[in-house]
């Protein structure tokens, strides 16, 4: 294997870092997690001249090395741990060219853990409107580094970066500042006790403590022992070091970074006035929120009926023409179906995730949350609740990890615990399928009945977790101090490229995620389904025929019926017919019960199980769409998926705690068992009782 | 009583004196939250909370109880930037 160069790409939120890591990667690289924790994790190669490669990740955003959060924490440990694989060789701080000077921070911090550093100034293509004026040589003087400016938008200075990585061995590694002055006695001390250690890295140790994260002890120096300060002078210290970075900041800036503002045009004010007014700004979201939902529903009909019915092609060919045998049943009835289930969500959920993206992207997100911090501080919850409880339309997985930017615990805490109750993805098959059952197709006021069904589905689900999230700010007894400060990025129209990106790598997670369950799953119900004891479903077919003798069926009549005794004497009817008396006065048959139980593993498992029990069942292959609507309660002789059922199922996936990731994820988010467990028993609990009440005023 | 930036009205300029507490946190900082640095309100939210400032070139939003903490002196209207 040849050398790689470990590159790091290092920089503040809202710098292009995700820009500069496409423009070096493009598709090849993939999304991971770092080992034991939920951060996210990017990594990619770069080819640069000479046949010479870049291992290069993309660490998460970050202010400064004062990690205040899992996130940051990452950038340190991997900065300060000379013997992690991916230690970098060069660490390239991306800047914002409006925001140099709070970039620069960071910058001075890596460039003073002697770690091999190369400005990168991006968004140059603003630069002529914001009237900034640079001096490349006096900056790279003054800062001891190397510097590329780059437009990603205008795809220039890649290649200048490429070729910086490249000679990355030539690259200065003075310090800026002499952390020494801000109190000699002390750092003199310091540096005595350690001797053979950088002393910004050992300051750095000593204060990640102060800041309440713990380093990981195996990995860097136990500075325990030196503590001959408290935690108040540390930090007093600490503010100091920032006061003196930004002298240096500014004494380096004074000749090389000069603003024209008489030249400085600026769309920020104007789209401010609206976006954040105290009506227009509503409005505006409240019509962007009723864009997404109509959109993802009616644009995506399409494409989904399209993979609906290929997939009930594909099942049908594949148990004509593959040899016939238990196999081929496994195949023809088990995965495909089950596979169905999941790709045919693929249209509505990258719908979603592409709606965030251009959210997130354009700088919007964080005008909601300044509009919104008042009224949801109400519920106990924070304004940046709101990028959470909007990412929980795509997935509570990743809407729980995104808490973590919530300063405060309690209103962290109750975002956690109340965002299982946003719509999620996941539902989104369920409801779709139940609402084009038991919704008629009509137009009311213009709009498409089940359309508005679906977003009233949502509406749901978020006024759910609002109220939750009130009453849970009215019983919860938690200290914790409050703090909130949130940037507010420039506007810009989202790039292409990373919409794209974001948009493939998420739909792919999420489908490859939930396509092994459902796989899995498909397997298990589909021997469950197909196997039985010994003397009821061995012999099915001779009771069968012996106890409708006299009924004069036709062939295939009889064969419908011999199926159907199977299905019902298979280890999942046993199974099914036990949980009966729990879920008849939800409206449910044993079939659907079994979907139920299924669903605790991921939600998104209800329609691929009844595919799969549905196609075990019966001879021909169809839409599951069609097979639902065709299933008859053989007491009543009415369809299964009636409106009292359809109802009742949709407040009991509404409510309900159905999904072992997100019980996973927030075990890790709270270190406990003790809110998870919360979630499980009062989510399914009210999600039962409703269903319920549901039910049995409907029937 | 002394002035913060709670006091500010929308589009008003100061500069940034000091702090009244200890516990203002080390990121408000980092992010150019310091004394001698210029701080200018652009925006109050609905229930005149949170504020949207711009300190130093960095567009930030904070609460009201945090801008409580940040004494100012006020800028005149007729001063140069």
């Amino acid at each position: 294997m040849s050398k790689q160069i470990n590159v790091a790409l290092i920089g503040n939120p809202n710098t292009g870092k995700t820009s500069i890591f496409n423009a070096l990667t493009g598709l090849n690289q993939r999304v991971g997690n770092y080992p034991g924790i939920t951060v996210e994790k990017k990594e990619g190669v770069c080819k640069l001249s000479r046949g010479i490669k870049a291992h290069i990740i993309d660490l998460p955003g970050t202010y400064s090395l004062n990690a205040t959060s899992l996130d940051e924490n990452i950038v340190i440990e991997l900065l300060l741990n000379k013997n992690d694989k991916n230690h970098p060789d060069v660490a390239v701080v991306i800047s914002d060219v409006e925001n140099l000077k709070r970039n620069l921070l960071l910058f001075t911090q890596i460039k003073d853990l002697k770690i091999p550093a190369i400005l990168v100034i991006n968004m140059a293509d603003r630069m002529k409107r914001k009237g900034i004026s640079l001096d490349i040589e006096l900056l790279e003087k003054e800062l001891h580094t190397k510097i590329a400016v780059i437009s990603t938008r205008k795809n220039t200075g890649i290649d200048k970066l490429k070729e910086l990585i490249t000679n990355y061995k030539e690259l200065p590694t003075q310090q800026c500042i002499d952390i020494n002055s801000i109190d000699p006695e002390y750092f003199g001390g310091l540096q005595n006790a350690f001797a053979n250690q950088n002393l910004y890295k050992l300051w750095i140790v000593i204060t990640q403590d102060v800041n309440f994260v713990n380093l990981d002890r195996k990995l860097v120096d136990d500075t325990s022992a030196f503590s001959t300060k408290s935690e108040s002078e540390l930090k007093k210290m600490q503010h100091q070091e920032t006061v003196k970075r930004y002298q240096f900041i500014n004494k380096v800036l004074q000749n090389g970074y000069i603003v024209d503002a008489a030249s400085a045009k600026g769309l920020r004010a104007s789209f401010d006035r609206v976006l954040t007014h105290k009506v227009w700004g509503y409005v505006v979201f409240f019509l962007i929120m009723l864009l997404i939902f109509q959109a993802i529903y009616d644009w995506s009909n399409y494409p989904m009926d399209f993979i609906d019915g290929l997939f009930a092609n594909f099942s049908e060919w594949a148990s004509n023409t593959l040899p016939p045998g238990t196999l081929t049943d496994l195949i023809a009835d088990g995965v495909i179906p089950g596979l169905g289930g999941i790709v045919i969500f693929i249209p509505q959920i990258a719908f979603l995730f592409l709606f965030i993206a251009i959210l997130e992207e354009s700088g919007y997100m964080s005008r909601v949350v300044f509009l919104m911090d008042k009224i949801m501080r109400k519920f106990g919850l924070s304004g940046k609740s709101v990028v959470p409880l909007i990412s929980g339309t795509a997935c509570a997985i990743p809407a729980v990890m995104a808490t973590r930017n919530i300063d405060n615990w309690k209103e962290r805490l109750i975002t956690i615990l109340v965002t299982p109750f946003v719509t999620c993805a996941a539902r989104l098959p369920v409801y779709l399928i139940i609402i084009a059952l038991v919704i008629p197709d009509q137009k009311f006021l213009g709009m498409n009945l089940q359309g508005l069904t679906l977003m009233a589905m949502y509406i749901l689900g978020f006024l759910t977790a609002i109220f939750s999230a009130w009453a849970l700010n009215k019983v919860l007894r938690v200290k914790g101090r409050s703090f909130f400060v949130v940037e507010m990025p420039n506007y810009k129209v989202p790039l292409l490229k990373n919409v794209a990106i974001t948009v493939l790598e998420k739909t792919k997670s999420f489908v490859f995620g939930a396509g092994k369950i459902i796989l899995a799953i498909s397997i298990i119900l589909w021997f469950l389904a197909t196997n039985g004891p010994r003397d009821t479903f061995h012999n099915a077919t001779s009771i069968v025929t012996s106890q409708v003798e006299n009924q004069n069926l036709t062939e295939e009549e009889l064969a419908t019926q011999i199926n159907s005794y199977k299905l019902r004497n298979s280890y999942i009817g046993i199974a099914g017919h036990a949980i009966e008396p729990v879920i008849t006065p939800l409206g449910y048959d044993w079939k659907i019960g079994i979907a139920l139980i299924s669903s605790f593993a991921a939600r998104e498992v209800f329609v691929g199980t009844l595919a799969t029990i549905y196609s075990v069942g019966s001879e021909e292959e169809d839409t599951i769409k069609n097979r639902m609507a065709q299933e008859i309660n053989p007491e009543t002789g009415q369809p299964v998926f009636n409106l009292a059922t359809g109802i009742s199922l949709l407040l009991f996936y509404a409510f309900a705690m159905q999904c072992m990731s997100t019980i996973a994820i927030v075990k890790r988010e709270t270190n406990g068992w003790k809110w998870p467990m919360y979630q499980l028993v009062f989510m399914t609990g009210f999600a039962y009782i409703t269903a319920l009440i549901a039910y049995q005023l409907l029937k | 009583m002394k002035l913060t930036i709670a006091h500010l009205k929308k589009g008003q300029r100061a500069v940034i004196k000091g702090f009244s507490t200890d516990i203002i946190p080390i990121k408000l900082l980092e992010l150019g939250c310091l004394p001698g640095n210029q701080v200018e309100l652009l925006q109050i939210a609905p229930f005149k909370d949170p504020l949207y400032l711009n300190i130093n070139g960095s567009f930030l939003t904070i609460r009201r109880a945090t801008a409580l903490a940040i004494e100012i002196d006020m800028i005149k209207e007729n001063d140069s930037l």
